[in-house]
């Protein structure tokens, strides 16, 4: 189907992004790269009145290395991080959950802060801003507050986003030395929706975050001092059932996913 | 642009031609080339970003056409599968298409060259695993792949060698 009608508007800043937002309020939808928002409304699953565009918002894009974080702008595409030396060098996790993210042709308009902002339980990018503790920057007419990943994700496509909130940059802190981290997921055709995906960060002295999705309403955490120990939890998720798998079957595999990628740190 | 608009005016370059239209907000970008541009090389299948049916270049690199509006690809450069056979960018995968059967009802063909030809600038001497992988988002229900593969990796083959 085609999308319903909508009025379009594309703010040449955040200033007026967020105008725009809180004066439509609930009636707007920010329009970022359109990966997920457009085949909702061509589904009719949304129908804002309002599109915001900030696809021209050139102070919403690019990736930045300061002493403690990376910082990435919320319009960064998915190319970009797949592309960038600095990602591949600072965080890793990244650069390896970006390539199973759909295709090539939507890994170019699709970004960071859409991904985020959506929050769909089978995404890759949630899972790992929550394994690496990164920190969501949320701008709204009182100015930004920021907020950790743990506490942004609420549930099932909710976030801790307000109306009138513009999500603009998720802060990465620089892994410490001694960290590593591994990525891997399973799906029936590369590119499609995880079954299952594991996103896993951590050190031999501090021990292991590793984070499990496509299993829940959000990202599952499970947190041990060695590979043995999360091993051991992957019995505590829950998984429901879905179009492809059983709940049995889907905590099967999230078992020997996680096996398979947790070997990578060893 | 602030005051939010349901008809916006457009200004873009299609194939090297510079455009003017006004344009229902939600008209998406495959459409607009079809209906207001009579580009209908660009075909429109799943209209949800899944079958890569509608995959055009928009300012260099590929998209879904379905993906994104026409409003949204104002000031840009979009390039379709009619320019890139004009411009003879993609004649030798063409003709390795047809030397090796890899259409049948031609549905996807357009898609899978614009794919083809994108894949070949990133990755220009890929595996035949690569090229599966690049190509897992362009749906064709007639050939099995094989065909397409064996054309890209002739391509790809061709290419190498001329460079030598």
């Amino acid at each position: 189907m085609k999308a319903p009608r909508f009025a379009y508007a594309r703010p040449a800043s955040v200033a007026e992004a967020l105008a725009l937002l809180d004066k439509h309020k609930d009636d707007a939808r920010v329009l970022a790269g359109g990966q997920s928002l457009v085949p909702m409304l061509n589904f009719r699953v949304a129908a804002p009145k309002v599109l915001v565009d900030i696809n021209r918002i050139s102070a919403l894009a690019g990736i930045k290395v300061t002493k403690s974080h990376v910082r990435i702008g919320a319009l960064t595409r998915h190319v970009e991080l797949e592309r960038s030396q600095e990602i591949a060098k600072h965080l890793p996790l990244l650069a390896s959950a970006v390539p199973h993210i759909a295709h090539p042709a939507v890994r170019n308009r699709g970004t960071l802060g859409g991904s985020c902002a959506l929050a769909d339980p089978a995404a890759e990018l949630p899972a790992c801003a929550l394994v690496l503790g990164a920190t969501f920057v949320l701008a709204g007419k009182k100015g930004e507050r920021r907020v950790a990943a743990e506490d942004f994700f609420k549930g099932l496509y909710s976030t801790a986003l307000k109306a009138g909130e513009l999500l603009v940059a998720a802060e990465f802190p620089l892994p410490k030395p001694g960290y590593a981290s591994a990525f891997g997921e399973l799906a029936r055709r590369h590119g499609d929706y995880a079954m299952v995906g594991v996103a896993a960060h951590g050190s031999k002295k501090d021990g292991l975050r590793v984070a499990f999705f496509g299993v829940g309403d959000r990202p599952e955490v499970l947190e041990a001092d060695t590979v043995q120990g999360v091993l051991s939890k992957v019995t505590d998720l829950e998984p429901r059932a879905d179009l492809h798998a059983s709940a049995a079957t889907k905590l099967h595999l999230a078992g020997v996913l996680a096996g398979r990628v947790l070997a990578q740190l060893a | 642009m602030n005051a939010p608009l349901e008809t916006v005016e457009i200004a873009l370059t299609v194939n090297g031609e510079r455009i003017k239209r006004s344009v229902p907000a939600r008209m998406n970008l495959a459409d607009f080339l079809r209906t207001e541009l009579e580009l209908t090389g660009t075909h429109v299948g799943c209209e949800h970003g899944v079958c890569g049916a509608c995959t055009v270049r928009v300012d260099g690199e590929i998209v879904r056409g379905c993906l994104m509006f026409a409003c949204q690809a104002d000031g840009c450069k979009v390039d379709t599968v009619e320019g890139l056979s004009d411009s003879r960018e993609i004649e030798e995968l063409q003709s390795a298409f047809v030397l090796t059967n890899a259409l049948q009802c031609g549905f996807c063909t357009p898609g899978i060259l614009m794919a083809a030809q994108a894949l070949l600038r990133d990755l220009p001497n890929p595996t035949r695993e690569q090229i599966r992988e690049y190509l897992s988002g362009n749906y064709c229900r007639c050939t099995g792949y094989q065909a397409i593969v064996d054309a890209i990796e002739a391509v790809a083959k061709a290419r190498a060698g001329r460079s030598k």
